[in-house]
């Protein structure tokens, strides 16, 4: 990729992540970091090309640990993530 | 890369921040995470056509199947009061998966741009401390005996940054040698990366692990937005960078609600004040269950301050049986969080919301700390320095400074109690010894239900 471009869509995403999260009550912190933890299981994207792509043991090894992991990360996150934003509730009644 | 895979990626990406931004507001956060889940599947299943993914099918579905299975199994079944470490976990994971991605690229010493590669060596050393860090802190949360309390000894400050400084010119080394790295220096490289991980965990206490597991979170992030510039992959640098700064501001702002710079959490010194602490005045009066239900039952307003300790003694759904009782005797409610009441800030919330408490009445330190004034009754239970007048006045306190709820402003104070000790901090209350203070001894969960049949005699 263009190093340019690169710059360009890291500070932009920099200032989305910066301006999505400030405006987060504090009641939903936990659910927050749950959640955005759960948006770097995008790793598992490339984990996935990693092993796609990947020649003898050593390689495969790794790669396949890395798979592991980031679907670890991707599933989990997202189970506990739901779980705890499922329990919020207000007293007027809505679901 | 195809058109078709790079359409899903950016629906992928834009999923991820359409979906963080609805998890702003409890009305809608629940759809939050469910858009952001399925720009996940989405864009974990288009990685199938992906025009590198030739070969190892199986060992990929092998593998998504194994560490799915596993995170679904054990996210399911974690208890709310466990949630922060998991939350660790399953971020460590995420710092391995990005420190390994950049192994096999590394191992394969192929030709990379310099700027590719300082940026995947770079990643490699933050995913490697953020999975090494959050393995340990999860252990402590997790109350794993060896790891429990700060693990300190001689010159360790002095030790950390020596091996910083031998990782960091390692990584350097690697980054800035084209294919000339050997094998084995790789390998060191990534041993020392993981060890600093754990030398900089382990002296940090149990009470500072969220700043510690956000901190990681934010350092998982770069490390995906790093790897995802080496593998070409703009959805992972997006997210990755967005987790990234989201991150970092979120743990800034934990460590402002708990009045500790992040220096001073990393290389920590809590506890090391100079000086005398204040004398207490007065003594620790007690009082019944029977009489703190009629105080609460004929009151107008009362407020519920639940720290940690509510949580531990399952008393949360007690509470709420209570707090309906009162309700139906036209008793104003209000509960009062701290921001840092729980293991992590807003995880109070989420112990109330599993016991059925409605949002709408939880109230946040800047939003209710004016009404303590006008209540009758502040009932704390399960809390301790987060009401602990000292930080406002005694500036030789560790907690100087440290914003607390107003519990001692009310008309009287009930406090909930196990027995006589200090706190998590092993600081002297000063509440407790308040002339409006009385002290209701005993399990909070057996507190509650007492109190709830006291009041239904009424």
């Amino acid at each position: 990729m263009e190093g340019f471009i690169a710059i360009y869509i890291f500070i932009l995403a920099g200032f989305v992540g910066y301006e999505v999260i400030s405006k987060v009550p504090v009641i939903l912190h936990t659910p927050l970091m749950s959640g955005s933890n759960f948006v770097h299981g995008i790793v598992l994207v490339g984990a996935m090309v990693v092993l796609g792509q990947a020649e003898g043991f050593t390689e495969q090894l790794v790669g396949f640990i890395a798979v592991v992991l980031a679907a670890g990360n991707a599933v989990g996150g997202y189970v506990v993530t739901e779980r705890m934003l499922e329990m919020f509730k207000s007293s007027k009644g809505d679901k | 890369m195809n058109l078709f895979v790079e359409i899903f990626y950016l629906a992928a990406a834009v999923l991820f921040i359409l979906g963080l931004k609805q998890m702003a507001s409890p009305v809608t956060a629940r759809r939050g995470i469910v858009w952001a889940g399925i720009g996940m599947v989405l864009a974990t299943l288009i990685t199938f056509a992906h025009p590198h993914v030739n070969t190892n099918y199986l060992l990929i579905i092998i593998g998504i199947a194994v560490g799915g299975g596993i995170a679904w199994k054990t996210g399911k079944e974690v208890a709310m009061t466990d949630m922060p470490q998991m939350i660790a976990l399953y971020n460590g994971m995420g710092g391995g998966a990005a420190a390994a991605i950049a192994a096999v690229e590394l191992i394969k010493q192929h030709e990379m741009d310099s700027t590719v590669q300082l940026l995947a060596v770079f990643g490699a050393l933050i995913g490697s401390v953020a999975f090494s860090g959050s393995l340990i802190a999860f252990g402590k949360l997790q109350g794993i005996k060896q790891l429990r309390g700060a693990f300190r000894f001689k010159n360790q400050q002095r030790i950390n940054a020596g091996l910083f400084i031998v990782v960091a010119w390692m990584g350097l080394g690697i980054a800035t040698s084209g294919t000339d790295y050997g094998m084995f220096t790789l390998f060191l490289f990534f041993a020392l990366a993981l060890a600093f991980g754990v030398m900089m965990t382990l002296p940090i206490g149990g009470a500072d692990m969220p700043v510690v597991i956000s901190l990681y979170n934010a350092f998982t992030g770069l490390a995906v937005g790093f790897e995802g510039y080496v593998l070409d992959n703009p959805a992972m640098m997006i997210a990755g960078i967005v987790v990234g700064s989201a991150g970092t501001l979120l743990t800034q702002l934990m460590a402002k609600a708990m009045n500790r710079p992040i220096t001073n959490v990393l290389f920590s010194n809590f506890g090391e004040t100079t000086g005398e602490a204040q004398e207490v005045s007065g003594s620790m009066k007690a009082i019944e269950a029977p009489d703190a239900a009629i105080m609460m039952a004929f009151a107008e307003k009362v407020i519920i301050i639940p720290g940690y300790g509510m949580a531990v003694a399952q008393a949360q759904h007690k509470i709420w049986e209570m707090t309906k009782q009162l309700q139906e005797r036209g008793v104003t409610v209000k509960f009062a969080i701290h921001p840092v009441a729980g293991r992590m800030p807003g995880h109070m919330n989420v112990l109330l919301a599993e016991a059925g408490v409605p949002y709408d009445i939880i109230y946040d330190l800047d939003e209710i700390n004016e009404e303590f004034r006008t209540a009758d009754v502040a009932l704390v239970i399960g809390a301790n320095d987060v009401v602990n007048p000292i930080a406002r006045t005694d500036p030789n306190s560790p907690i100087y400074g440290m914003p607390i709820l107003n519990a001692d402003y009310a008309k009287n104070v009930i406090v909930v109690k196990r027995g006589q000790g200090a706190g998590f901090s092993g600081i002297e209350n000063h509440l407790f010894f308040a002339d409006n203070c009385r002290m209701l001894y005993g399990d909070g969960q057996a507190v509650a239900n007492e109190l709830i049949s006291n009041m239904k005699e009424l």
